[in-house]
């Protein structure tokens, strides 16, 4: 049996590829490849189109080999309005599928759920086939029987939080079926980027997600070094890291008394709620802002720390290492918290490889999944962090991950504030290259977060494709809620905390 | 159960004694209020003004930033050759009307608070209903936070409810995208009157980073009254915080 990369052109993570040395085939054969791929365990971290100076539109693949730390970017060039689907074979398409067919017009024939994604304007004006953009008025997956209701909620929903709607069949107290349907954050985000960098660029990227400032901005400033050869210096890297982790730890915390709250369980609730202010105020004592806005910058990082200043981000890391450990704790000893997380909300490993689940969700699936560590592109290339797996697949599981994310954060922030590389923090960036392809992946605290950029003759961007963990794992939280209790809803959804902003960009 | 006790003792008391106290202390690198230092720019320079992501600035007949479209994200200081702007410790930005975002060097026109039949109404109790409408996360995770212990928003008698139909008014976030245009304006209408509605971020002001997208509508301003416009983005926890309580007059 040969394996498929072989045969193939592969690249690593924060590279950039000449186009013409890519796999490009025709569509039988990129179908077989794709399908062929995830069937042995690869998993597809992207999909997209363009148009071509040619006026064809190129259909894009971009296929994860974990276990060999390698990305296989296969192309097809299409010249028809159709092609045959690939999500009956692989799940894991089903949504980059949708977002093809509503921003170009191309159908997958025989997709199962061809509906629009995000509701908005297509990029090609003339699209006939597709959808109609009003948001909300689409078939939503009914139950029928003379004692099932249906349950919607939002757009907006109660709490301050971010607009999605969600509608349920239920039986009773019972959860048949969850449908959720985005859109409402569509800011038209990858339509700007095309024909950049300019001067918003690194703006969009740093309110993609805007919990997710610092990977996201991490993952973009790979692309472009990689497309202009820049390596950002290695103290840079570090602070990178050290920003990547504080958000993460910022986040979980929050994540952590946001489940309390939802099981009613105030004093974990009350105490982390403010503790991942004390977490954010780290990040703002590097950049001056709370979410790390302004912190990375193409070439390296914008801010240095002095020696008064690692001293302080250290003396503040451990006050929140104690004050989390005491309010989390609490938790796994008090019996009506775990009763409620245990067992809620499950998914099986088998489910999450087969929709491609990525980040904590999928780690709590007892799935070995982590950037860092399959893709380690920056500091974690010299630096490893264990992964935090979990088997239960359940909130207890995504909670607990959490937990042990956030202690193993603290300690590779202690570590790299203590041994900062000497040097510069930034290097300017030469021009980018023409005619590349770039992939870059980051674990951001949700998950994989994929960049792919396509350069044109200039150097600009031909097109620009970002990948948010969310617009995986939404689909695993309306597979989780099946068989649930309808009350469980919040508890799930919180357990795991998706954007909506980073799915509908 | 004495693990409870015990942890809440260990977590100590955190609320801060602001206002009545001092405000908490800002990180030093925080970017606030812009100052301007005085005399001339470099004759046709436009340095600032060109390197802004939001067009916020304008340079004639003097330099001044519209923060209701800046972002704070200091390309402008570190564009300019002579040091005429940059940005301060003050995070007292909080306005009624769109106009007084105009920042030139002058004291800005703080917020005064409602009337007397508004602070009758609600400066003891105001329920809001907040409303992301495109809102990257950020400015609802600073407003969430006024929630948590250290900020404590309830002392003051506001708080975030379930549904605007037990609200006060409403408090937005997000430059107001196509797709949630309409969802805006039903849960508006839903709200009784009277209320109040509050711009939160450069996206609920003017679109921010969003500005002249199609996909969404250059903020609330535009489409909604508002009555209080909080500039930054995100703006800092206090900034809001001072923004709602200069609002209710408790300031």
């Amino acid at each position: 049996m040969t394996d498929i990369s072989s045969k193939l052109f592969s690249m690593s993570n924060g590279r950039a590829a000449d186009i013409s040395d890519l796999n490009g085939m025709d569509m039988p054969r990129f179908r077989e490849t794709v399908i062929d791929g995830i069937g042995r365990g690869l998993r597809l971290a992207a999909m997209f189109a363009h148009e071509t100076d040619a006026g064809a539109l190129r259909l894009w693949a971009i296929l994860a080999h974990d276990t060999q730390s390698e990305l296989l970017p296969l192309y097809t060039d299409c010249t028809g309005e159709s092609y045959p689907s690939l999500t009956p074979q692989c799940p894991q398409a089903h949504g980059f599928e949708r977002e093809i067919f509503e921003q170009w017009g191309l159908r997958p024939m025989g997709h199962p759920w061809l509906k629009p994604i995000r509701f908005q304007p297509p990029y090609r004006k003339d699209a006939l086939s597709a959808p109609s953009a009003t948001i909300g008025i689409t078939d939503f997956f009914q139950v029928d029987g003379e004692e099932v209701h249906e349950v919607a909620v939002g757009p907006v929903h109660a709490g301050i939080i971010e607009p999605g709607h969600f509608r349920f069949q239920c039986h009773g107290e019972t959860v048949l079926h969850l449908e959720i349907s985005l859109g409402y954050q569509h800011r038209g985000v990858e339509r700007r980027l095309m024909n950049g960098p300019d001067s918003r660029s690194i703006h969009y990227m740093e309110t993609l997600a805007g919990d997710t400032t610092v990977g996201h901005a991490v993952s973009y400033c790979q692309i472009t070094e990689a497309l202009s050869e820049t390596r950002a210096p290695r103290r840079s890297l570090a602070i990178r890291g050290i920003g990547l982790e504080l958000e993460r730890i910022a986040n979980h915390i929050g994540d952590l008394g946001a489940l309390s709250g939802d099981v009613g369980f105030l004093p974990t609730m009350s105490y982390c709620g403010r503790i991942r202010g004390d977490a954010l105020n780290m990040t703002a004592l590097l950049c001056g802002n709370r979410f790390g806005r302004g912190l990375v910058c193409p070439g390296g990082v914008s801010v240095d720390l002095d020696a008064a200043r690692q001293a302080e981000l250290l003396r503040r890391l451990e006050a929140v290492e104690s004050d989390a450990a005491s309010a989390v704790n609490l938790l796994w000893k008090t019996s009506s918290v775990m009763a409620r997380f245990e067992g809620t909300g499950p998914l099986t490993p088998q489910v999450c490889n087969e929709i491609g689940l990525v980040g904590p969700a999928a780690r709590a699936c007892g799935v070995r999944r982590d950037i860092r560590q399959d893709f380690p592109s920056g500091i974690y290339e010299y630096v490893r962090i264990p992964i935090s797996t979990h088997d239960s697949g359940d909130v207890l599981a995504r909670a607990y991950v959490r937990w042990l994310e956030i202690q193993r954060a603290i300690a590779f922030i202690r570590e790299q504030t203590t041994n900062l590389p000497d040097g510069p923090v930034r290097k300017p960036l030469a021009g980018l290259a023409a005619n590349r392809l770039a992939v870059s992946l980051t674990e951001g605290w949700r998950g994989e977060i994929c960049h792919v950029a396509v350069t044109d003759d200039q150097g600009r961007f031909r097109h620009y494709k970002i990948c948010d963990p969310s617009f995986h794992n939404w689909f695993g939280l309306a597979l989780a809620l099946r068989g649930q209790q309808i009350s469980d809803f919040p508890l799930c959804n919180k357990s795991f905390n998706l954007s909506y902003c980073g799915h509908d960009l | 159960m004495l693990d409870i006790l015990l942890a809440r003792i260990a977590q100590k008391h955190r609320t801060i004694s602001y206002p009545k106290g001092p405000a908490p202390e800002l990180p030093d690198r925080f970017a606030g209020a812009p100052i301007f230092d005085p005399g001339p720019c470099p004759e046709d320079c436009g340095g600032c003004a060109d390197v802004c992501p939001t067009r916020a600035i304008c340079c004639e007949p003097e330099l001044r930033v519209d923060l209701g479209r800046c972002i704070f994200c200091r390309k402008c200081e570190a564009a300019c050759p002579e040091n005429h702007i940059r940005f301060g410790p003050d995070y007292r930005m909080s306005v009624r009307k769109r106009e007084h975002l105009w920042a030139d060097g002058r004291a800005l026109q703080l917020a005064k608070s409602l009337d007397a039949a508004g602070k009758r109404l609600f400066g003891r109790s105001l329920k809001l209903r907040q409303v992301s409408a495109g809102g990257c996360n950020a400015c609802e995770a600073d407003v969430n936070v006024l929630g948590t212990v250290g900020w404590d928003l309830g002392r003051f008698g506001i708080q975030f409810v379930a549904s605007p139909r037990h609200a006060d008014g409403l408090l937005i976030t997000g430059p107001v995208t196509a797709n949630m245009k309409d969802a805006l304006l039903k849960t508006y209408a839903a709200t009784p009157a009277p209320k109040l509605v509050i711009a939160v971020g450069a996206c609920a002001i003017s679109g921010g980073i969003y500005s002249g997208h199609e996909e969404a509508a250059d903020g609330a301003v535009g489409i909604l009254p508002v009555d209080l416009l909080i500039p930054g983005c995100p703006p800092h926890p206090l900034t809001i915080l001072d923004g709602l309580l200069r609002l209710l007059g408790r300031i």
